[in-house]
């Protein structure tokens, strides 16, 4: 797809650019015309940003009154045509459970950034990862959910890219998992050729060939065309158990069952497609440090200094998809260990599906757990070596 | 400086006294106008003014994983608090920046290179308090010269304070340099 309104976009080069504003100027560069937002610390600069931006490239920047109502702007903006976005923190977070359950039901893309601080409460206004499980258990009912960890500055770029047309390929809500660590940071970023940059757009009825009265909003396969609202295809927008029609009467078990294990699945059937797993140093290693987003900055360092000044054999893996979890993946990789780290900017959350994944291939899998503040090298360091020496 | 070695400059303060401000500077000094890799972090309380503020640019010319600092090559320390919390993680023989106007009390001095400059009072003889951090800045220079250029900072400084204040700014900056030059130097 050609990108529109080029001009007004972020042009190729380098950047020295917060990870905020880099979110904002990925978002636009993916299509991105409507932001909806709620100021929180730390991730209002995401929302100055788009204010400031979005006007230029005839796009709105809107300030609801609260995160319920941010999320729900995304819903309309969406089903009108629009690829839309908000950025929050975890109190806000909680708070748009609501919308992406109903965006998973009626297979809305849209895409929401959790600048994520520590919790519970109010908490505080540092870093956190407390919310990983929130953003796959969160919402109620069922649904699988995509979620990104960016780690950098050009991963809060090019993981809003990947985020919104992953969004727009399984209609479906997608996630990025940041953390005030990566949102506030500055470093380098680069902008590549607009022309080499993928965007991804929804199928419409009309892409297939679909004429308005055959037209079935939650059917034709395991990814619905999406139709646009006044482009003449009838929509029943609507998040009650639905046939393919979007009907909601006549209740029966089967539908149910056909209705939500088919938005479960077109996500859960695609996993390897969709999640990508970054590794090092793993043949042959005898230990293991698996983590995700500003942590594995940490991690890196930590295996780095562990096998030159130590001699450790421990091999390091990055989880840049949280959900869905690579399970096949994590074991196409991991040959059997002695031991696992898993550092966590919590008290060990997403060591639980880790050690789901891998219990058969490692019998001492060991949480570094840390709250409010990223781990020091050291840190994770001093527990590696308190184990293996 | 050796690829792969990092040089770590933490500033910190209170908020309003531009900390956040000059780390940004510095980053953008080194990474867009030096072409030197650089990570710049920051921290600060809930409240716009007068809480704990920090911020941390870490430079190398490799790779940078862990982007806070492990162990300060510079500490610019802007108030008591500052110094108290930050001095632990100082290099032995790193460079102490400090205000004796606003920090009385140094422990530990012999293991530093302590270099006092009265940035709030050198501020108050340019523009004003606001450009007590650009004071430091200056000074700062007059000490990594061999680091980064005095044009990549002031290209930084253009690039980033608004426009109608970038005279006052510079001033500030020469006035912080050549406080070096003058007392420190001889």
């Amino acid at each position: 797809m050609p990108i529109s309104g080029s001009k007004h976009l972020i042009q190729p080069g380098n950047y020295y650019l917060q990870g905020a504003q880099a979110c904002a100027e990925g978002a636009m560069l993916a299509g991105c015309r409507v932001y909806a937002g709620y100021p929180i610390t730390p991730a209002t600069e995401i929302m100055e940003h788009f204010a400031r931006r979005l006007p230029q490239l005839d796009g709105r920047a809107i300030q609801m009154e609260d995160e319920i109502a941010s999320a729900s702007v995304l819903l309309g903006a969406s089903w009108a045509g629009t690829k839309a976005m908000t950025a929050t923190s975890s109190p806000g977070f909680s708070l748009m459970q609501e919308v992406i359950s109903f965006a998973i039901m009626t297979e809305t893309p849209l895409v929401i950034v959790d600048v994520q601080r520590p919790g519970p409460g109010q908490g505080y206004i540092t870093t956190s990862q407390e919310d990983v499980m929130q953003a796959r258990w969160g919402h109620h009912g069922e649904g699988s959910i995509i979620a990104l960890s960016p780690a950098s500055v050009q991963d809060m770029f090019d993981l809003t890219i990947e985020a919104f047309n992953l969004a727009e390929r399984w209609r479906t809500p997608v996630l990025i998992m940041a953390e005030e660590t990566v949102a506030h940071m500055r470093e380098p970023l680069v902008i590549p050729p607009h022309a080499e940059i993928t965007v991804v757009d929804r199928v419409k009825p009309q892409d297939q060939g679909i004429a308005p009265q055959d037209y079935l909003p939650y059917g034709h396969g395991e990814v619905p065309p999406m139709a646009i609202w006044g482009e003449g295809y009838n929509i029943n927008h609507v998040s009650l158990v639905h046939y393919e029609d979007g009907t909601v009467t006549r209740y029966n078990a089967r539908t149910h069952f056909e209705n939500v294990s088919r938005i479960h699945q077109k996500i859960e059937n695609h996993i390897d497609e969709i999640t990508k797993v970054d590794a090092r140093f793993i043949d042959d290693c005898r230990h293991l440090l698996i983590c995700y987003g500003s942590v594995s900055r940490t991690g890196v360092e930590a295996v780095l200094e562990a096998r030159e000044r130590y001699g450790l054999n421990i091999g390091f893996i990055r989880l840049k998809t949280l959900w869905p979890f690579a399970e096949a993946r994590l074991r196409a990789l991991v040959p059997e260990v002695e031991t696992i780290f898993v550092p966590e900017m919590n008290l060990g959350m997403m060591i639980h599906p880790i050690t789901e994944a891998l219990r058969d291939r490692c019998s001492n899998i060991i949480s570094i757990p840390s709250l409010g503040c990223l781990h020091t090298p050291d840190q994770i360091l001093a527990r590696i070596r308190e184990e293996l020496t | 400086m050796p690829v792969n070695d990092r040089y770590e400059i933490r500033i910190a303060g209170f908020g309003g006294q531009g900390v956040v401000t000059i780390g940004k500077i510095l980053g953008t000094a080194f990474s867009v106008f030096a072409g030197i890799n650089s990570v710049n972090t920051q921290s600060y309380g809930p409240e716009s003014r007068g809480g704990a503020c920090r911020s941390e640019v870490v430079v190398s010319q490799g790779e940078i994983n862990y982007p806070y600092v492990r162990h300060a090559d510079v500490l610019i320390a802007l108030s008591q608090v500052a110094l108290d919390t930050y001095l632990a993680d100082l290099k032995e023989s790193g460079i102490l920046m400090l205000d004796p106007g606003s920090v009385q009390t140094v422990t530990d001095a012999d293991h530093f290179r302590i270099i006092k400059v009265p940035v709030a009072a050198l501020a108050h003889e340019t523009g004003g308090l606001k450009f007590q951090n650009i004071v430091a800045l200056g000074a700062l220079h007059a000490v990594i010269a061999d680091l980064i250029s005095e044009d990549a900072l002031k290209d930084a400084i253009q690039a980033t304070v608004p426009p109608d204040t970038l005279a006052p700014n510079l001033a500030a900056f020469d006035k912080g340099k050549q406080y070096i030059n003058h007392h420190l130097k001889r």
